[in-house]
Parts: C-alpha cells; structure tokens; sequence
C-alpha cells in the first residue's frame, strides 16, 4: 500500500534566522514510526545535495524524551498518551499534507529546524530535583514501607519523561506540569520527603528565572501530555510550595 | 520580608492571590443577587430601596465594600498582569492551532472575560452606584426615616433597551469568565482532590449559569412585564 503524504516543514537555519515552511512529498509505509518517515525524507534530501532536516531523537521506544515536534499543531502529534516515536504512519490518510513544526514556547529557542533547547528543563532539575543523601547500596525490597497507593501515585509521576510537551502545548509556554511532576514524585516518597521544602523553593525558583509563563489552570498540557500527567500535579506543587514559604524556615 | 516578595514574583504567588481574591468575589456576587432579587417584589421599591439605604449606610458591609473593591482592583490588576507575562513567555506561536476538546475557550480567554466584565462594572456603576453616592437620587419614606429612592432610577434605567441588553450580554460574559473561574481558583489554592474536585467543577458549573442567569432576569423582568 503505502502513503503519499505531502509535508510542510519548519526550516530555519539557526537561531537568528527568521525561519519558513519547506514543502515536500513522501512516500511512506503505514508501519513506519513518524521518525522512520522523516528518515525516509533526509535519505532523499542527502541523496538529492540538500540539507537534511534536523530534529531530535534517541531512544524511538517512548522513554527518553529526545523526540518532540508539533504536528498539525499537537505536540506528539494527534494520538493521546503517544510520543511522536511511537506515532505510527497508519494514523495518517493517504495524501494528507502534515505540518511539522518545533515544540514553541519563549524558554525554547530553536537551534535548527525542529531542534530546540529545552536545557531550561534541566536547570529546573538541577535547582532541587534530586535526593542528595547518600542512598549507598540498593536495599532490599520492602526494607522501607511505603504504602500502595502513595507508591502508585509517585510511580505515576515519574512516568514524567521530561520531553517538553506540556510547555509547548502550553498557551502560556508555562513549565508547571513538568517541574510538579519531578517534586510529587520525589515527595511523595519517604526518601524524598526530607527535602521538600527546599527542593520545592528552588524548582519553582529557577522556573520563574527561566521564563517560563505562569499556569492558569487551562489544562492543555494535561491533555496533551504523552505519559498522561495531571492537573493534581500542579496542585500538588503548589500545596509543597505555599506550605515551604509560610512554614518553612 | 523578602520571601513573602519571592513568593508573589511566582505563578503559584499569584495565582494564589488571584485564587483568594476571586473566591471573595464569587461569594459577593450570591450576597448580591440575593440582594437584588428584591426587585422581584411588587412593592413600588420598599423591599429595594430599604435594602440599599442598609448596604450603604451599615459600616460593618461599608468595610466589607471597600474590602470587595480593593479585591476587584488587585484580581484585575494581577490578572491583567499575568496575561502580559504570559503572552511574552509563550512568545511565537505554532501556525497550526490544535484546539483540544478538552481545553475550555473560556480557560485561554479569562483576561479578555475579566477586561470586559470590568468594562461593565464601570457602566453600571456609573448608572447606580454613582447615582447613590452623589446624591442625584430623590428620597422616599416608608416610616422609618428617608432612605434614597434607588429603586426608580434601576427601573427607569432598565426601560432602555440598550441598558437591557448591555446587561444580558455582560451576565453572559460573566459566565463564561466563572466556567473557568470557579474551578480553576480551588485549584490555584492546590485544592485538587479526587473526593472533592469533580463536586467542585459540577458545582461550579451551576453556579456559573445560575448566578448570572438571576441578574440577567432583574433587566429583562423590568423591561418586558413592567
């Protein structure tokens, strides 16, 4: 079978280029992921001289966060809970135009074509979102009692694989899902409770020095989120974050 | 003091602020409409105008007035704030505008709501409220002492059909601005529960339609059966 898709692709050389839509044709396979299509696009381009068009990818199995884009105006494209590496070219109809655009949010600058730096989310990271006593060992399982629905709820919001999305599907281009995400996951468990209140200071600290927008509740990074975090998240935070600021020292 | 500076230069500062202030606001407007709904009562304005001689005169609602005024000023002013920050953090936008099912169009447009509810409030309180504090409204006495006649001048006021349908269109705004609104402060105060949340929306969902329907009545009733 096949599909004969026409792209429009964001190109822009660097960061102080103005940046435009590149169209072109591709023939692709339903069983192809949306990566392996645009492998299928750079092969041409190099084939043909041309510059290929860059954008991020590592793991292509859904767990390292590398992959990003925005299509047809959906960060991770139009399937819920997917990441564009796990984007199948079967959710696509033959002869569709795609449009293929970077993840858009101020604290994003692109670095070329589809690559932009989300290195704020790092330092966002680095600012507290950490455990920084000596874990030694692994212990035994169990050695530390956590109950069942606390450790389901931690583990939900590890499932955070830090790629961006809520920040570009974002009106506000805010990074509030992102950064909760890291401190309800660290603070729900016993390891990570110790350090709440600095932690959550310093997150929420760096998210503002960044310039990241401020959330106001619109709730389109939770829908757009491909590990599917909540809104309960931010809730969470704000909660840590009130409670450090008026009780903590 | 400075962390408690720190803390408000933060979206949950602020939004916190924002939160607090708009709850105290949606608690005025029930205060309010119940208030108004006296203007339901055929009594040529007794009920009314012996209601708004008490608001204006009790100093215990005059404190809670200016309370409620100075909260409307800081929730606009934070607001409005919040919109400009947050229009320049999101900086260019994608060509292609996704709209997801499970996003409000009230949630992405508070702050043009919130601008034209506050253009509301100034037309209608430079109608009645104004009036009432300048002294252009003549007096009447039911047996307890001269009390403004506040009550002829809303009814006069809404015989004109612009008035009227200024109001409607503004309790409609109003509604749409509490779609979002009423919600979203429970959890900009990081109320988010999965026993409370889902009574919370439904709630407010109610209250975002009933409460604005009940003004929207006062200038319609007056304009059609009066």
């Amino acid at each position: 079978m096949g599909l004969n898709l026409k792209l429009k692709v964001w190109r822009q050389k660097n960061n102080k280029d103005e940046g435009h839509f590149e169209d072109y044709q591709v023939k692709a396979d339903e069983d192809m992921s949306f990566l392996e299509m645009l492998d299928v696009l750079n092969e041409e381009l190099v084939h043909e001289k041309k510059e290929p068009v860059a954008f991020e990818h590592d793991c292509r199995e859904g767990i390292c966060g590398a992959c990003s884009l925005v299509i047809n105006g959906r960060p991770h494209g139009p399937n819920a809970a997917t990441t564009t590496c796990q984007l199948h070219m079967r959710h696509f109809k033959d002869g569709q135009t795609i449009v293929i655009e970077p993840f858009r949010a101020s604290t994003f600058p692109v670095i070329k074509d589809l690559v932009v730096d989300r290195s704020a989310l790092d330092r966002i990271i680095q600012a507290g979102g950490f455990v920084s006593v000596n874990t030694g060992q692994a212990p035994d399982g169990n050695s530390i009692p956590i109950e069942k629905n606390r450790a389901e709820h931690s583990f939900e919001s590890a499932a955070c694989i830090g790629c961006g999305a809520c920040v570009a599907a974002c009106p506000n281009g805010s990074a509030a899902l992102f950064t909760s995400a890291k401190i309800r996951h660290l603070g729900l468990l016993p390891q990570g409770k110790v350090e709440e209140g600095t932690r959550v200071a310093n997150m929420v600290a760096q998210m503002n020095k960044e310039g990241f927008g401020m959330c106001s509740n619109i709730g389109a990074c939770e829908a757009e989120c491909p590990k599917e975090i909540t809104l309960q998240n931010i809730a969470y935070m704000k909660r840590a974050y009130i409670k450090a600021t008026f009780s903590g020292e | 003091m400075k962390w408690l500076v720190t803390f408000f230069e933060t979206g949950v500062g602020k939004k916190l602020l924002m939160g607090f202030t708009g709850l105290f606001l949606i608690l005025f407007l029930v205060v309010h409409l119940v208030g108004n709904l006296q203007l339901l009562k055929d009594d040529g304005g007794e009920a009314f105008n012996t209601y708004a001689h008490f608001m204006t005169t009790n100093p215990l609602i005059k404190v809670i007035a200016y309370g409620n005024y100075f909260f409307l000023l800081l929730h606009a002013f934070v607001g409005i704030s919040l919109a400009i920050y947050n229009r320049k953090a999101k900086g260019k936008r994608n060509a292609v505008a996704f709209k997801n099912p499970r996003v409000t169009w009230a949630s992405q447009n508070m702050a043009l709501l919130g601008m034209l509810i506050l253009a509301f409030l100034f037309m209608h309180m430079g109608d009645f409220w104004f009036k009432m504090k300048t002294g252009q409204l003549n007096v009447v006495d039911y047996g307890n002492g001269e009390v403004k006649d506040l009550f002829s001048a809303v009814s006069a006021s809404f015989k004109e059909l612009w008035i009227v349908i200024a109001y409607v269109i503004g309790q409609i705004v109003l509604a749409y601005h509490l779609w979002h609104g009423f919600q979203s402060a429970f959890q900009s105060l990081g109320v988010n529960h999965i026993k409370y949340t889902p009574f919370i929306k439904q709630f407010g969902k109610w209250y975002s339609i009933l409460i604005p329907l009940g003004f929207a009545i006062l200038p319609l009733y007056y304009y059609f059966f009066k």
